[in-house]
């Protein structure tokens, strides 16, 4: 892998930009690999990197029915903080959000980290009562994560209307180290630096069936024939129903489109990211200039990735109260991403009931922000074949064991 | 150039005003665009472009074009990006340039078109990365300084705006001649028909290019259609209204620019439509295509059906020596109408080997130079065009000829609109003999009927010439008509006749075999500055589908979304990938068509109205009687009633002492309550709620617990049995609207057989609480029914009359004292309070606030829901096990508190908190914590505080808490560690601190 840097975009410069070569390898499949991971979003791409990089493990495949990071990867509105109620999720997300601060610096490539911080407004005095109660969890678990109060959050973010007719702003929960990163390219740096390590990334590649025997998974069947495999890892959000399926298992998870727009871009009026959910809505400003705004998932279960119009109202309506500048601004293009949600809104990451197949799904609205963490989790399940401590409870056998992860508390709308 | 001496059909040119582009006055004409007017005032540099601040003119006349915004207006007026190509001028109205600084001529920021060699396509993402602080503090607050387009306002936005909601049988979108002649066809079939046009103005291309249709100009055809439609009451015309999205079943939202609008008016500014319609015709035409060579972006270089829309319909041009490069017969006619203008026209480029049609041969004849096999090499020019370098179009380049000219017009063949038909799912094709997508009319999109309800019409079709767009509309007014249920009239659809056109040549990079030099000044997408050449890199670098092009070169992702870039853009990149074109594909097209303002979207739900607040019978007494209003869900509550002098937290004592001693009262009237009736009745609530509700005797309250499937507890309150099919289910204030949709959703989904209806009757009755030891006294002296203990024991309901006024009376308690609430007609709320009030007069009656309300019900011990619950708690972990029926064979939430974590001796459960100091108040949502960490190397917390108050009834602080183990550990000590390093130290007793017999409510 030629390193990128100042220098070598110079060099380029003076060769009409000839030299560059191909971001990750454009692979054939193997007849055989150890590991094979379906689907290349951030997750399935982190956890090949970490296998490679911690475990040392890079015969791995990792196959894409699309393009790679074509589905919530490339879809979601960037939001990166780790402020959870339940030390279950602070874990995992904390894990993420600090493999983030210097992801780009490991991978030789700018994911555009900008740790500019993460506003949770409380408009309500449950809310408040509820962002306390986080700020305490948050500080014992060594999360760096503060109430504030409407002064302070006039002065992060000028442009905010305190009094809102409705919802007063009584106070927020800030995360200074939360932020956004440029999503595309989180998917990109982790393909570039895999492949480099050896890992085959095999695009246009759908799995249409699993091969098993009597002691577990032998392989997959693709549009691109048969790939025998010793571990076989589902990390197909949108989709996880549809692989289980064919894998003769089935997972609690619902499927919904989850909505996002964005405005088109005009010059920086806010920093940080917001988040308001008495209201429902929240909001950032990408690099360009747009303003990122997601909405709700709708009320139906479906996979196509589609937008649609009710969430995208009820948001924006709920954002120009709370921001009345941006009333005259204009929406740009709005979409939707198929999320899978669980029975307590927690990811699943761990093993299912065909030995040598896993699973990591379940992320809901904000699967996002934990790539690095779970990537590291789950090649970490992988390589060891047994969760480690950040996955192990994340299991699947907990919905049966009622051991649930509720973030619900501190997730009223989609985050 | 100012105006041309003729022409100018949209403008009325006895008449002029004056507007300010970048403080500068300029001039125009009635019904003119902005664009139009600056053109006409020789404006030619109207903007700077996204990435390398690159000069920009106008390039098109219509929702494609990518450069002319405009920050338009000033302060609290101020709208961005306004695309001055589609915007009528209005007298006076200012507009700024954009992405400049400190002014469109001198700004800064061409220091990125000087560096443009070292940011290619994604530069970005292999440098900025180190040091690692410089990201965030350096490199990405110049980035977001340079990037953005316009401003945004600094102040509210003062206009108003506003919703339609409209049915429809057929749906046309465009107002062409395919669009009219299709609504024609539709509206005399019958059908009720609403046709959308964005523009002011109907009639389309057809105004500009004019043939024959039945014997008559193509205008006089279009005003003769617009009479005969605006004579069918069943057909509906809005001009100036554009289709954004096409959604799931026929769902379709348009934006109209409400034309009675002024700055300042009351009308509204903008209109959102939301409409149903059975059919969806797509009569949206196609957008003319750039074609890609060095120096396509200097201002002068233009569309070129572009420049003749601006001669014919606003008399103004770009310059005054115009050349024309194309690869079709169509852009001749722009030759022909400059020419006839009096504008120099040098010579037409044409790529193709010849150029022998009808309109080549006119412009020959005409006197104008053609060459052929040609092509630009290059545009000289900084802030406009000043000469052209011609080559063969088949070579590398070499200069055959330099020709001064001041603008350019090119074609590169035409693209039909087809997103709206692709929003929800039609497909495309790929014509090969006019290199174009579009749409494929056996792969709409379907209806839940799994039929299309989109049919797309006239040159959206993919069928450019004026003869065959007007056949094909005939056509899918007709099918529209009939699958919405009509039979259309037969009859012979009219004929256009307009000179027929030889093929056009696929022309993707000009010349075909340019060098990197000419490729990396040949923009794609001029919003956004993506070159040729930036493709090509994206494709040598790995990002092979259309969609990895597009995110990483930014091509197609300005605010034109890619109207004019995206075809030209993925033929490069096939040819950079030597694959056929439809193998690489098409982006998605998503909604809305053309940016809508944020504002119709909301429509007038703000301010006030948005999400209106829900205010008791008793509400404006509360207001004028000291009430400190706390909002919850949509109502808003008292939290406390303060007097002069008083604090809240002593007004909240004086309530709660006040209420333990004499007697208080509580507007309760927020409480949810759901009638559910009908003979399954109490089966159906033993379902819903984990006790058993069916045993409950008429005239009986029992308090309920619901549960989620999960065993979550989720809503509680008391039931009373109405009569033998009747139950009135509360809830609390917050959840009334959940828990009614929970009980529908399950009724129609699940339990469809069972015979139950529900009714929300929340705001149907008021409900006041009197409450304390004088709580009878106060309603045996309003006179009426029986109140007594032996009349109306606890947890039993009676109805009769108070003070006159029908009333229901629940002998029930959330305070542990003597307590009665009492249900009136919500008319009637007002008059029961006074009455109240006037009776406990003597009893020194007051009323108390919600902040008192969970003081008491917190001394009792006595869960809120959302306090206490979290969506991670059972009823067991509450010590409710006795609410939850071990009898009944299910309910929601049974099989889950069967699950083992459920019954583990460790969860959280709840406890009584009292700090070992009594003045302290535990903080909200304090954390309890053991030595040592866990597993995670957190601090090792093992439970919180759900509720926290000072008791004035015990004069000590006390608090409930959701504690690990808590059942066992009755006394032992905990420490709660605070910011800041204080720690407070908390015993562990019963949750229930006062009055645990329950002698004070047993009176």
């Amino acid at each position: 892998m030629k390193r990128y840097s100042a220098f070598a975009l110079a060099r380029e410069a003076f060769r009409n930009h000839s030299g560059w070569e191909r971001a990750w390898r454009a692979a054939v499949p193997k007849d055989e690999y150890d590991v094979v991971i379906v689907g290349a979003g951030g997750h399935g791409l982190a956890t090949a990197y970490y296998l490679a990089k911690n475990h040392g493990i890079s015969n791995v495949a990792v196959l894409e029915k699309g393009w790679l990071g074509g589905g919530n990867t490339g879809r979601n509105t960037t939001i990166i903080r780790s402020n959870y109620l339940q030390d279950e999720s602070a874990a995992i997300y904390e894990k993420a959000r600090s493999l983030y601060e210097t992801l780009s610096q490991d991978l030789n490539y700018n994911i555009m980290f900008s740790p500019r911080g993460v506003l949770m407004l409380a408009q309500t005095e449950h809310e408040l009562r509820a962002w306390k109660r986080t700020a305490h969890a948050n500080r014992l678990a060594g999360i760096e994560s503060e109430l504030v109060d409407p002064q302070q959050i006039k002065k992060i973010v000028p442009i905010i209307n305190l009094d809102g007719p409705r919802y007063p702003v009584l106070g927020g929960l800030w995360q200074p180290r939360g932020g956004t990163a440029r999503h595309d390219a989180v998917a990109w740096g982790y393909a570039r630096k895999a492949s480099a390590m050896g890992v085959d990334i095999i695009q246009q590649c759908e799995v249409t069936g699993v091969d098993r025997d009597a002691n577990g998974v032998t392989g997959v069947q693709t549009s691109k024939g048969a790939i025998r495999c010793k571990k076989l890892c589902f990390i197909v959000a949108g989709s996880s129903g549809l692989l289980a399926e064919m894998a003769g298992f089935r997972l609690p998870i619902e499927s919904l489109a989850l909505q996002a727009t964005v405005s088109e871009p005009i010059k920086p009026i806010i920093d940080c990211v917001v988040m308001a959910n008495t209201v429902h809505g929240y909001l950032s400003q990408s690099d360009k200039g747009e303003l990122v705004i997601g909405g709700g998932t709708d009320g139906f279960n479906n996979y196509t990735q589609r937008g649609s119009f009710q969430h995208i109202e009820e948001t924006i309506r709920a954002l120009i109260e709370t921001f009345p500048v941006i009333s005259r601004l204009k929406q740009l293009r709005q979409w939707g991403g198929i999320v899978d949600i669980t029975g307590d809104r927690s990811p699943i990451i761990g093993k299912t009931p065909v030995p040598g197949i896993f699973v990591n799904c379940g992320w809901g609205t904000g699967g996002f922000k934990a790539i690095p963490g779970s990537g590291w989790a789950t090649a970490e399940m992988l390589a060891t074949g047994e969760p480690g401590v950040l996955a192990q409870s994340f299991s699947l056998d907990r919905f049966a064991e009622g051991r649930m992860i509720d973030e619900s508390v501190a997730a009223a709308v989609a985050h | 150039m100012k105006r041309l001496p003729t022409g100018g059909r949209l403008i009325d040119r006895t008449t002029t005003f004056d507007m300010i582009f970048n403080s500068r006055r300029i001039t125009a004409h009635p019904g003119d665009t902005v664009a139009a007017a600056l053109m006409a005032n020789g404006e030619r540099m109207v903007g700077r472009s996204f990435k390398y601040h690159r000069p920009r003119g106008i390039v098109a006349s219509g929702a494609e074009e990518p450069n002319a915004l405009m920050n338009m207006g000033e302060g609290e007026w101020l709208e961005p990006n306004q695309r001055s190509t589609v915007t009528p001028v209005v007298k006076g109205q200012s507009f700024e340039s954009q992405n400049h600084w400190p002014s469109l001529e001198f700004d800064v920021g061409v220091i990125n078109a000087k560096l443009s060699r070292f940011f290619p396509a994604g530069f970005y993402y292999k440098t900025f990365m180190r040091p690692r602080w410089a990201w965030k503090h350096l490199f990405e607050p110049v980035i977001r300084q340079s990037a953005g387009l316009g401003k945004a306002p600094d102040q509210p936005d003062p206009d108003s705006y506003e919703q339609f909601y409209a049915y429809t049988d057929v749906l046309i979108v465009g107002g062409g001649i395919a669009g009219l002649h299709a609504a024609l066809e539709a509206g005399r079939a019958g059908a009720k028909v609403l046709l959308l046009e964005q523009n002011p103005n109907l009639g389309g291309r057809a105004l500009v290019d004019v043939v024959d249709i039945d014997g008559k100009p193509s205008p006089d055809w279009i005003a003769a259609t617009i009479a005969a439609l605006e004579d069918m009451p069943n057909v509906t015309i809005r001009t100036a209204t554009m289709a954004a999205g096409v959604f799931d079943h026929g769902y379709v939202t348009a934006q109209e620019q409400v034309a009675t609008y002024t700055q300042g008016s009351d009308a509204p500014r903008h209109r959102l439509w939301r409409i149903r319609a059975t059919r969806i015709i797509t009569a949206t035409g196609a957008i003319e295509r750039p074609l890609t060579f060095a120096g396509n972006d200097i201002p002068g270089v233009m569309l070129a059906a572009a420049v003749r829309d601006y001669a014919e319909l606003y008399a103004t041009a770009p310059g005054e020596r115009t050349i024309i490069v194309t690869n079709n017969d169509d852009a001749y006619r722009t030759a022909l109408t400059l020419h006839s203008a009096g504008i120099a026209v040098p010579v037409v480029l044409d790529a193709r080997p010849e150029a022998t049609g009808t309109l080549p041969e006119q412009a020959r004849a005409a006197g104008i130079r053609i060459e052929t096999n040609a092509a630009i090499a290059k545009v000289h020019g900084k802030r406009k065009v000043t000469s052209v370098d011609i080559c063969d179009h088949t070579g590398a380049g070499d200069v055959r000829e330099t020709i001064p000219c001041d603008s350019v017009a090119m074609s590169g063949g035409w693209s039909p609109v087809v997103h709206l038909w692709s929003h929800c799912g039609g497909k495309l094709n790929w014509d090969e003999a006019n290199a174009m997508f579009a749409p494929d009319p056996k792969r709409p999109p379907t209806g839940d009927d799994g039929e299309g309800f989109v049919i797309p019409a006239g040159s959206a079709t993919g069928d450019l010439h004026a003869t065959q767009a007007l056949a094909n509309a005939a056509e899918a007014g007709r099918q529209a008509a009939i699958e919405a249920g009509f039979t259309p009239s037969v009859g012979a659809a009219p004929l256009a006749t307009a000179p027929t056109e030889y093929p056009m040549l696929p022309v993707w990079m000009m010349p075909i075999n340019a060098p990197y030099k000419l490729r990396s000044k040949a923009f794609l997408d001029f919003q956004n500055d993506v070159k040729a050449s930036d493709v090509a890199l994206a494709a040598r670098e790995g990002f092979t589908s259309v969609e990895h092009t597009k995110r990483y070169t930014t091509l197609g992702m300005a605010t034109d979304q890619g109207k004019l870039s995206n075809i030209n853009g993925l033929a490069i990149l096939a040819e950079s990938l030597n694959t056929p074109i439809p193998q690489v594909g098409t982006t998605t097209f998503r909604p809305p068509y053309t940016p809508i303002s944020l504002a119709a979207i909301a429509g007038d739900a703000r301010g006030p109205l948005f999400k209106p607040t829900r205010k008791t019978a008793m509400d404006a007494w509360h207001d004028a009687n000291g009430a400190d209003w706390e909002p919850v869900a949509d109502w808003r509550r008292p939290y406390t009633y303060v007097r002069d002098g008083e604090t809240k937290r002593d007004a909240v004592h004086r309530e709660i002492l006040n209420t333990r001693n004499h007697v208080g009262m509580l507007d309760a009237s927020t409480l949810g309550k759901i009638l559910v009736k009908g003979p399954d009745a109490g089966k159906f609530l033993d379902l819903i709620y984990t006790n058993m509700m069916s045993s409950l005797a008429v005239g009986k309250c029992r308090y309920g617990l619901m549960c989620s499937e999960n065993g979550f507890l989720f809503d509680d309150g008391v039931v009373a049995r109405l009569s033998e099919d009747s139950f009135l289910c509360h809830t609390t204030s917050g959840g009334s609207d959940r828990v009614h949709a929970w009980m529908e959703e399950w009724l129609q989904t699940e339990w469809w057989d069972l015979q139950v209806y529900t009714a929300n009757l929340t705001e149907q009755y008021a409900q006041i609480a009197v409450v304390g030891p004088d709580a009878r006294n106060v309603l045996e002296s309003m006179g009426g029914m029986n109140v007594s203990r032996e009349a109306l024991p606890f947890m039993t309901f009676a109805e009769g009359e108070l003070a006159g006024i029908p009333a229901r009376a629940y002998r029930i308690s959330f305070s542990g004292e003597l307590s009665y609430e009492i249900a009136v007609p919500a008319s009637r709320g007002q008059e029961f309070w006074d009455a109240a009030l006037a009776a406990g007069a003597a009893h020194s009656i007051m009323p108390y606030g919600t902040e008192a309300l969970h003081v008491m019900r917190a001394e009792k011990g006595f869960i809120m829901i959302g306090d206490e619950t979290d969506g991670t708690v059972t009823p067991l972990d509450l010590n409710l096990g006795w609410a939850v029926s071990k009898k009944k064979e299910d309910f929601i939430g049974k099989r889950a508190l069967e699950r083992e974590f459920f019954h583990r001796t460790d969860r959280k459960q709840l406890v009584g908190l009292m700090p070992e100091n009594p003045d302290d108040v535990l903080p909200d949502g304090a954390h309890a914590v053991e030595p040592g960490t866990n597993i995670y190397g957190q601090k090792n917390m093992i439970g919180h505080v759900t509720s926290t108050y000072y008791s004035p009834t015990l004069k000590h602080g006390i608090a409930m808490a959701l504690i690990k183990g808590g059942a066992q550990r009755l006394g032992e000590t905990l420490s709660f560690p605070l910011e800041g390093g204080k720690v407070i130290k908390a015993k562990i007793v019963d949750p229930v601190f006062y009055d645990k017999e329950g002698a004070r409510q047993n009176v």
